[in-house]
């Protein structure tokens, strides 16, 4: 087949993906690894709701307990929504801004191995000793050497791997997006996802630093015997919730922006009308993105860092509620009038804006200072912040998955199995996750394992696993779907199947590895409808047919990850009682990386060519 | 296409980004530069917030030395100085002179590098240990961190000179070179920081 | 095509006046450069004399702290240059994130209350 890669074709496949370099493979790598992730925690999540279906039930323990809360927060966080979200980000945007590949391909596989590696070393956890129990947060004096386990090594040195990737990953995006786009691409034309992938990416750059670095500090005082959280030897605790927050809420809009992103693309081709406000959208984009920087401390409000800074943060908070309202409205007014379709991405859309009012709603009421003392850690946090990630980000990725399936996979998802899917999710989310407010309101507090019988929570609590069990399902329905429709749909022979708008679906399908043939010219915002209506529907070329400069595969990336996962381990083997010294797996994992480093930088790789005459015979095949 | 050059017409103006891979390694430098900011904002800010929790151990005015400190400004700040010659050398095509001056910085940058080791020797010796108290931790690992980016720049910049000993200015390289320099001078901007808030701060405040 | 990126080139393509241009900038340099060797004096000074209140020592050697970081990012880091649009607002980003990080991690440590 000559649309396979030309160099490809040469390469086993499993050294092929290893080795990839191309934008479209390594989001499809990010997709199955953060799937088998998203996986894993959302089984914890199944265990959890299990043990709390009944008062006093003693499914698991609550030692068991307190590791799947951590890990069920921490996987879902870092290894299952950020590489998603990353798949997407990685497949969609060069195509969207016109481009053959991102900035710094090597860097981008660098990335995903990163993030590969360090995911695979904080599940190790589990064999060696048990998981981290000190919650996603990691809050000392718990997770201090004094009292918390070997698990939070792990949990230190696996994000501190897998963070390095979102990072690196990071930076690849903004300069892509500032640098590839196609002739014409202004700033001001770049589709809203481009934009809320620019702007997550600046929040990766500024808040994974924190995170490294406050990591760091942990690590130097479990393992090093560092005092920077120990009080009687002049250290502070609340520095540690600063940092980890400084991070951690930025963390919360790098998850959510790409959502807002993926719905503002998802309602407007299923609309048939342009994204209403487009401006709008883009401003309130970046301030949110500002403000998230700007009100870490509303999770510290019963900290008792005093009244003026609580009010200052409260009322911060309270002022990122304006450009989301501005987002909402913009959807509410895109569908207004539009000629809907109501297939199953277009239903995870339309849903999303209700379900993500609801969060936010909370998230107001929970900004307010003076009652946060009143919810604080109880069940209606839980419920908020599941409303924001499940009913907002979860919703926007999985119309993401069945709005762009067809151009990474070249067959659609099965509809009738999607729209089942589609409202057992629905149903079993706010089942699950609306009593948690009142659970919350009358006293339930997070994170423990089990609670008492007649305090008027058995009820709720049987109805939230019920609802829990639902969502299973309906995740079940979507992996039927996906080898259902693997196996029956028909192949989508057409450039471009929702008849949308925006340059992606100018593309062959499947996507050549070079993506465009001749880099587009682009005349307007939604560029491809543009062509549809004042062109003949095909995008104008702004360079002649020529030969296409590719960047070569590389092996690299995966053996710098794969030191760092040694040295990572090293590390945590101070607590092991390993035959082999820590410091000899730090000196073989640090060569390793290093060396390949080197190595990388001796070597230049200008990449290859594909010639002019396979590129118009891959072109002619494919159209 | 941006990836290739045109020998005839001389080494262009800015020739670290005269491809559109040196245009992407330039911002991309600059981005993660900016990101270092925050996060050696977060180590200095640790030191701050914990530099009166000596825990009885030696505090900042019993220890810091001005006279080493000052010798180390001035050896960082004249490295500084020469990377800048270096990339003006490289801008005139003059690939000997760009030499000379990278090996100067890497010269200066070494001895600064001893110096600081020297200067943590001395503080263990008088009873400053990395776990003696929060204040040791925090400045160990901030004033620590810097070190290391010295140092690993020292390595970046030997293995630089070393792999292009003999291939004159190319737009390959350029960029090499030019990133070097930006990062270079970051580390002299964080290390103002450092004798300003850290010893300065600590002996005068 | 590639095998040019790697060849050195025989000649500049800068015209004299670009060339003139270009030593100009050098000077302006060595006096920037000059002007941070004095800033330092000052700070090493004020730091070391015992005359000098802490009070007002400590905003006067951070506001020469910050002379030098501009000296650093617009002169040698040539951040003034055009071209560096993007550079100056993810650095001016980074400078404005770093402000609030330190205050709360300086003052906002439950130890005073604010």
């Amino acid at each position: 087949m000559v649309s396979e890669a030309t160099n490809t074709r040469q390469k086993s496949v499993l050294w092929d993906w290893l080795t990839t370099v191309d934008h479209k493979k390594i989001a499809i790598l990010y997709l199955i690894a953060g799937t088998l992730f998203f996986l894993k925690a959302g089984a914890m999540a199944v265990m959890m709701r299990v043990q709390l279906i009944a008062p006093e039930m003693e499914f698991i323990s609550g030692q068991t307990f307190n590791e799947f809360i951590t890990m069920h927060g921490t996987i879902m966080l870092f290894l299952a929504v950020t590489p998603i979200l990353f798949a997407f980000m990685n497949f969609v945007v060069p195509l969207q801004i016109g481009a053959r590949d991102v900035a710094f391909p090597f860097v981008n596989a660098l990335g995903f191995w990163l993030f590969f590696f360090g995911g695979v070393l904080l599940s190790l956890s589990w064999f060696f000793g048990g998981a981290p129990d000190a919650g996603w947060t990691s809050y000392v004096p718990l997770a201090s050497r004094e009292f918390g386990g070997i698990g939070i090594d792990f949990y230190v040195l696996g994000l501190q791997v897998s963070g390095l990737g979102t990072l690196v990953s990071g930076i690849n995006f903004i300069v892509t997006i500032i640098n590839m786009r196609a002739p014409g691409m202004t700033m001001m034309r770049i589709p809203l996802f481009c934009w809320t992938t620019l702007v997550t990416s600046i929040l990766i750059v500024f808040a994974f630093t924190p995170l490294a670095a406050g990591l760091a500090l942990l690590m130097l005082d479990r393992i090093f015997d560092g005092q920077f959280f120990i009080p009687g030897e002049g250290g502070n605790v609340v520095i540690w919730q600063h940092i980890f927050w400084i991070f951690g809420h930025p963390e919360v809009y790098i998850l959510v922006l790409p959502a807002f992103g993926m719905i503002s693309e998802v309602i407007p081709a299923f609309s048939k009308k342009r994204l209403f406000g487009y401006t709008a959208m883009v401003f309130a984009t970046l301030i949110i993105g500002f403000l998230g920087f700007m009100v870490w401390v509303h999770h510290m409000f019963t900290v008792g860092i005093g009244p003026i800074a609580n009010s200052v943060f409260a009322i911060a908070t309270m002022v990122i509620g304006v450009p989301t309202g501005i987002k909402i409205f913009n959807w509410l007014f895109t569908m207004w009038g539009g000629k809907l379709t109501f297939n199953t991405a277009m239903l995870f859309a339309a849903s999303f804006v209700p379900t993500f009012v609801l969060g936010g709603v909370t998230g107001v009421m929970l900004a307010m200072a003076p009652v946060d003392h009143l919810y604080h850690d109880t069940y209606f946090v839980v419920a908020h912040f599941h409303y924001i990630i499940v009913g907002g980000i979860v919703l926007g990725i999985f119309a993401a998955l069945f709005y762009w399936y067809p151009k990474m996979f070249g067959h659609k998802l099965n509809e009738t199995l999607g729209k089942i899917m589609f409202w057992l999710f629905y149903i079993g989310f706010h089942l699950t996750f609306f009593v948690q407010h009142i659970l919350g309101l009358i006293g339930m507090p997070r994170r423990v394992y089990t609670y008492l019988e007649e305090q008027g929570m058995d009820t709720m609590n049987f109805i939230s696993s019920i609802g829990a069990f639902i969502m299973a399902a309906a995740v079940v329905i979507l992996i039927i779907n996906i080898i259902y429709s693997a196996l029956k749909a028909e192949r989508i022979t057409v450039d471009d199947p929702w008849d949308a708008r925006t340059l992606e679906w100018a593309t062959h399908t499947p996507v050549p590895e070079y993506n465009f043939a001749q880099t587009p010219q682009v005349r307007s915002l939604d560029p491809l409808f543009y062509e549809k209506i004042h062109g003949n529907g095909k995008m104008k070329p702004a360079e002649p047919m020529d030969e296409i400069h590719m960047p070569n595969g590389s092996f690299i990336p995966f053996m710098m990850s794969l030191g760092l996962f040694i040295v990572g381990f090293g590390f945590i083997s101070f607590h092991l009682d390993l035959f082999i010294s820590p410091y000899i797996w730090i000196a073989v994992g640090g060569i390793i990386t290093f060396g390949s480093m080197a190595m990388r930088s001796i070597k230049d790789d200008h990449g290859y060519h594909i010639p002019k005459e396979t590129v118009e015979e891959m072109e002619k095949e494919l159209s | 296409m941006a990836n290739s050059a045109d020998l005839s017409k001389g080494l262009p103006a800015n020739p670290e980004k005269a491809t559109l891979d040196g245009k992407n390694k330039f911002l991309g430098a600059w981005v993660f530069l900016a990101g270092e900011t925050t996060m050696f904002a977060v180590f200095f800010g640790t030191y701050l917030g914990l530099q009166s929790g000596t825990a009885g151990g030696p505090e900042p005015s019993e220890i810091f030395q001005l006279p080493l400190v000052f010798i180390m400004t001035m050896l960082l700040l004249t490295s500084s100085l020469t990377s800048v010659m270096a990339i003006y050398a490289m801008k005139k095509n003059q690939f000997q002179k760009l030499k000379r001056w990278m090996w100067i910085t890497v010269a200066l940058g070494a001895v600064f590098l001893g110096f600081e080791i020297y200067e943590f020797v001395e503080y263990v010796e008088h009873g400053l240990g990395f776990t003696t108290s929060a204040f040791a931790s925090s400045f160990y690992a901030l004033v620590g961190l810097h070190g290391a980016h010295v140092l690993f720049g020292l390595l970046w910049a030997t293995l630089l000179l070393v792999r292009n000993r003999n291939a004159g200015i190319t737009l390959t390289n350029a960029p090499k070179f030019y990133v070097f320099s930006l990062y270079w001078h970051f580390i002299d901007v964080v290390w103002v920081f450092i004798f300003s808030a850290v010893y300065l701060m600590g002996i005068g405040g | 095509m590639a095998e040019d990126m790697e060849q050195p080139f025989e000649k500049s393509s800068m015209s004299n006046e670009e060339k003139r241009k270009i030593n100009r900038e050098q000077r302006v340099q060595m006096i920037a450069f000059a002007v941070m060797i004095g800033l330092t004096l000052l700070a090493f000074i004020a730091a070391g004399s015992d005359m000098l209140p802490g009070t007002f020592t400590i905003p006067f050697i951070l506001l020469l702290a910050v002379v030098q970081l501009f000296l650093q990012l617009y002169y040698f880091m040539h951040l003034k240059d055009k071209d560096h649009g993007w550079p100056n607002s993810f650095m001016i980003s980074g400078l404005v994130l770093t402000a609030p990080t330190i205050v709360a991690l300086m003052l906002l440590i439950g130890i005073v209350k604010f």
